[in-house]
């Protein structure tokens, strides 16, 4: 199966992913992002790769797509740094899998 | 717990004694299952967590590169360089089966030949910035095709142990007492009929002992 890769991110964050040839799509507002997501999920997007800063407001996107072999929604830091959202993506799996904690103890 | 609402008969009998055989060893099965996943999800997700905190910190390092780079360049020359990618990367998704979970593999082709020659500008009026860190990010690229691969994986088998543990859970503390029980309430109530039928013979052996008894007499 081919697939894309899709960055979503503010501006700058995304400017060098083009370089690799990664698509990329500027996020504008949390409403468009969401409506982004959705249709780049439709379309030929395996793996969608998005700024936590950009995810923050919609992250039930990420629950929506759990169960889903396809798309995988990866947050990733963005240039001003990581809200930790990536990480928390990691627990709440161990979590729902074992249910409790036992990673990430600190 | 509760019996099921059966008729009390010999072949009910057998056809709960027979559920209640599948129903132990499918418990067996999925519960072994679920130790496997167990085991395969934490080693997956250790393994995770350490390469997601080391991509992070490549990927902030790239970004730094690029301030650098957009600091010395102007805006519209950077946007410009950066605009047309000389590369395109391709996504192969295949599937794997970790205990019947099919879990997505990622690979990525692209269409450039010489990695040497990644860049999309000339060289006249971009900065070496700009050529380090579009490299970088061209070392970071497989990092984080498997750390999406990594993480889908744990999502979906994390949604798989969920299922195995309810499964295992309603079996264990439900579906297994329940057959138990009503077995043994079947077995009971048949025992008792026989019990019954047993003494109203003795009590009619009796009774004709007496009859035959009297008639003697006269």
């Amino acid at each position: 199966m081919h697939k894309k890769i899709a960055v979503v991110g503010d501006r700058e964050s995304i400017l060098g992913f083009r370089a690799v040839g990664f698509h990329t799509f500027e996020s504008v507002s949390p409403a468009e992002d969401r409506a982004l997501i959705g249709r780049l999920a439709r379309d030929e997007f395996g793996v969608i790769f998005i700024t936590e800063q950009a995810l923050e407001p919609i992250q039930d996107v990420l629950e929506t797509y759990k169960d889903e072999k396809i798309p995988a929604i990866i947050p990733i830091p963005s240039k001003e740094g990581t809200l930790g959202l990536g990480m928390k993506n990691v627990k709440s799996s161990v979590e729902r899998a074992v249910g409790a904690d036992i990673l990430f103890k600190d | 717990m509760a019996i099921m609402n059966v008729s009390p008969t010999r072949m009910e009998l057998t056809r709960l004694k027979k559920r209640l055989k599948t129903a132990t060893r499918g418990h067996k099965l999925l519960k072994d299952k679920r130790d496997d996943l167990m085991k395969k999800f934490l080693e997956l997700v250790r393994r995770n967590k350490e390469f997601r905190e080391t991509v992070e910190q490549r990927i902030l390092n790239m970004y730094t590169g690029f301030a650098v780079a957009s600091a010395v360049m102007s805006p519209e020359m950077l946007e410009e360089s950066l605009m047309l990618p000389k590369e395109n990367v391709e996504l192969d998704v295949t599937t794997r089966n970790v205990m019947s979970v099919n879990v997505p593999v990622f690979e990525f082709s692209t269409d450039v030949e010489n990695l040497q020659d990644i860049y999309s500008y000339g060289f006249q009026f971009t900065s070496g910035e700009l050529d380090s860190s579009v490299a970088a990010l061209r070392d970071v690229l497989p990092y984080l095709l498997q750390l999406a691969q990594m993480e889908k994986s744990a999502q979906l088998l994390a949604e798989e142990i969920e299922k195995t543990r309810r499964r295992v859970n309603a079996l264990e503390y439900v579906q297994i007492p329940t057959l138990q029980e009503t077995i043994k309430h079947i077995s009971m109530k048949l025992d008792e009929n026989e019990r019954g039928n047993l003494s109203r013979l003795m009590k009619i052996k009796d009774m004709m002992v007496e009859q035959s008894r009297k008639s003697m007499e006269n």
